[in-house]
């Protein structure tokens, strides 16, 4: 059965409608804001645990129980919400749609969700390749203080809130929320070890959150109807209603918000016209953005579109971006391409990622060729193990999971290709004249 | 430096105004924060001024001083990130998506049509008419539109090598195409119209 239309989070997600507040209030944004906040800090923070909402940046981290890490009284620093709209895993395109087509359901859980963690401010960092849409996201920030929704007394609920918009300059890694952090300070973006946590030294030293953009976009709704409500979606610990970005070889890519926990033959049949030439020329779908492991597909015609059912499959949700490949893709170079994603975006600072990627792109290049041994794949198998887990943060871990995927899956494909590359450089013996 | 660096740079007036809502924008102290917008607004007013978007030695400095950081702190950004072009590029710059969901949909011809209609030879080259700078650049967050060719700061989405070709030569003629879909989608819907989201209530009633 599919989402109804009254379930929906993100009504205007095609930009149908304009964005401005005058059309988000006519949608259901900005309702009873200050009547949310009345019922208090804890009562939020319960309802949003009880919402079962797990963040939608890709960890998948329980939001409510991230959020009860905020210290409850200030011992003087100000706390703060970052809000990660540097949207930026291959495949993903979601939160792009929140900032330009629905600015105020996102402006409307900043509010909700700092005043749930007992933050004045919040941050808003967008990648710098979304010029446009941080020029509508502007807008409506200017739009809604105009509208006193932001600032002192924010819409009437005593509490003040100021809201500002930040551009990134084009780096992946600023996704990672401690990289992000250093990069809203004006640093390069590379990653701080943990601890100490953000929520207890982030942002300028002060206790902060960082969240996904599509996370607090749905604070409001979830709010206003009722962590029941939402929680009536999906598998139990799936919970909700997500965006998926459904791409590649379909025959109508598109981005759709369904319930969580859809089958996702369903999912790509129902909303992408199906795979192009039909399911029977599917080859392998990646599930939830670049860095989860392909799934076959023997696994792709009945696995479900969650958290957990993924990770059986020792893949993962991610930030859902279902990339479709059918038997026409150059499978071995499409993931080789991915290497070379993860070798740029590499910030350097540890050196198992800054030379580990180099080395895993230049194996899978040379396995595009089919230019290797034979052992080399044992060899490319046994050098991702020893990335993974390695490193300050988790890009490098996202940079080796794909090559993993398709060793697991693939591996026969990958001799073949070693195969016909040694067949067709054998040097032939010269005939006797 | 193969390029000529010029010997003088100070925020112009636009610049300034700007600037001084941006430094607003963070706590008493962090001023620093403000250094990525710093560098856009530099870069743009090269842009304006002379042609080519770009943020050369002196304007860092400038950034420096008016965020009262060591200059090594703004050279470090400035080259760490990827947007920031620390040499002259062309009028325009065409920034070819090349990761693994632009290329399943068909990036491989994007970049031809880019070769062939802006008279370019590869990535990093500019063209001799100083139109042109072709970049690739990794996945740029539109990935159901892809294949994408963002000029400058507009995208233009669901490409084949003919649209390509035909945008490449409208931008020579002087022409600034609308951004977007360029076979008339709305926005991320499924070709031929959204098939949910009927039943939401129209604005203006």
């Amino acid at each position: 059965m599919a989402l109804a239309d009254k379930d929906r989070i993100f009504t205007n997600l095609y930009g149908a409608q304009p964005w401005n507040l005058e059309a988000a209030r006519r949608r259901g944004n900005w309702d009873g804001t200050a009547a949310i906040i009345a019922k208090g800090r804890d009562w939020i923070v319960e309802e949003m645990k009880n919402s079962g909402l797990r963040g939608r940046g890709g960890a998948g981290f329980p939001t409510g129980m991230k959020w009860s890490f905020m210290p409850k009284q200030s011992d003087g620093r100000p706390s703060y919400l970052v809000v990660n709209c540097d949207e930026s895993e291959p495949g993903t395109c979601k939160d792009r749609d929140i900032a330009r087509h629905d600015p105020h359901t996102l402006i409307e859980g900043c509010l909700l969700a700092s005043f749930a963690m007992g933050a004045h401010a919040a941050y808003i960092y967008i990648r710098g390749e979304f010029y446009n849409e941080s020029v509508t996201l502007q807008a409506a920030i200017d739009e809604a203080y105009d509208a006193g929704l932001l600032g002192k007394n924010a819409a009437g609920s005593g509490w003040d809130f100021d809201l500002y918009l930040h551009r990134g300059a084009g780096a992946y890694i600023c996704g990672e929320e401690t990289a992000l952090i250093e990069s809203l300070e004006g640093k390069k973006g590379m990653p701080r070890l943990k601890p100490p946590f953000p929520a207890a030294v982030g942002l300028y030293g002060c206790p902060t959150t960082v969240n996904n953009v599509e996370t607090i976009a749905v604070v409001p709704t979830i709010l206003r109807r009722g962590a029941t409500w939402f929680a009536s979606f999906g598998r139990p610990k799936n919970s909700g209603t997500k965006l998926f970005c459904i791409q590649g070889h379909v025959n109508k890519p598109c981005n759709v918000e369904e319930e969580m926990s859809i089958p996702m033959r369903e999912l790509i049949e129902r909303h992408a016209g199906g795979v192009r030439g039909g399911w029977d020329n599917l080859l392998c779908v990646i599930p939830g953005g670049s860095s989860t492991p392909l799934l076959p597909k023997s696994i792709c015609d009945d696995v479900l579109m969650d958290f957990d059912a993924l990770r059986e499959h020792k893949s993962g949700l991610g930030t859902a971006a279902v990339i479709v490949m059918d038997k026409s893709t150059d499978l071995i170079k499409a993931i080789a391409r991915l290497a070379a994603f993860y070798k740029h975006e590499s910030c350097g600072q540890c050196t198992p990622c800054r030379e580990g990627m180099g080395w895993q792109k230049r194996l899978m290049d040379r396995m595009v060729e089919g230019r290797a041994e034979i052992e080399e794949i044992d060899l490319l198998e046994n050098v991702t193990r020893r990335i993974e887990g390695h490193t300050i943060c988790a890009l490098a871990d996202g940079g080796v999971w794909p090559v993993q995927g398709l060793i697991r899956h693939f591996r026969p494909l990958m001799e073949e290709r070693i195969a016909q590359y040694k067949a067709r450089h054998t040097t032939m013996p010269m005939a006797a004249e | 430096m193969s390029h000529p660096e010029p010997d003088h740079f100070a925020f112009d007036a636009d610049s300034n105004a700007q600037i001084e809502k941006i430094v607003a924008r963070y706590p008493e102290g962090k001023q620093a924060s403000a250094v990525i917008p710093l560098l856009y607004i530099a870069q743009k007013q090269m842009g304006r001024a002379t042609g080519s978007a770009w943020v050369p030695r002196v304007a860092m400095d400038a950034v420096a001083e008016r965020l009262s950081m060591p200059p090594i702190r703004v050279y470090e950004v400035a080259t760490f990130y990827f947007m920031f072009n620390t040499k002259p590029i062309g009028r325009f710059h065409l920034q070819v998506c090349g990761t693994t969901p632009c290329w399943l949909r068909g990036s491989d011809d994007v970049l031809r049509a880019c070769k062939d209609a802006g008279h370019l030879k590869g990535y990093g080259d500019t063209s001799q008419d100083g139109l042109f700078t072709l970049s690739e650049v990794e996945c740029l967050g539109a990935c159901v539109n892809a294949p994408i060719l963002a000029v400058d700061d507009d995208f233009y989405e669901d490409l084949d090598y003919d649209r390509t070709v035909a945008l490449i030569e409208a931008l020579r003629r002087g022409e600034r195409p609308q951004p977007g879909s360029t076979i008339g989608r709305q926005t991320s819907a499924p070709e031929g119209g959204p098939l949910v989201l009927h039943d939401v209530p129209a604005a203006g009633e």
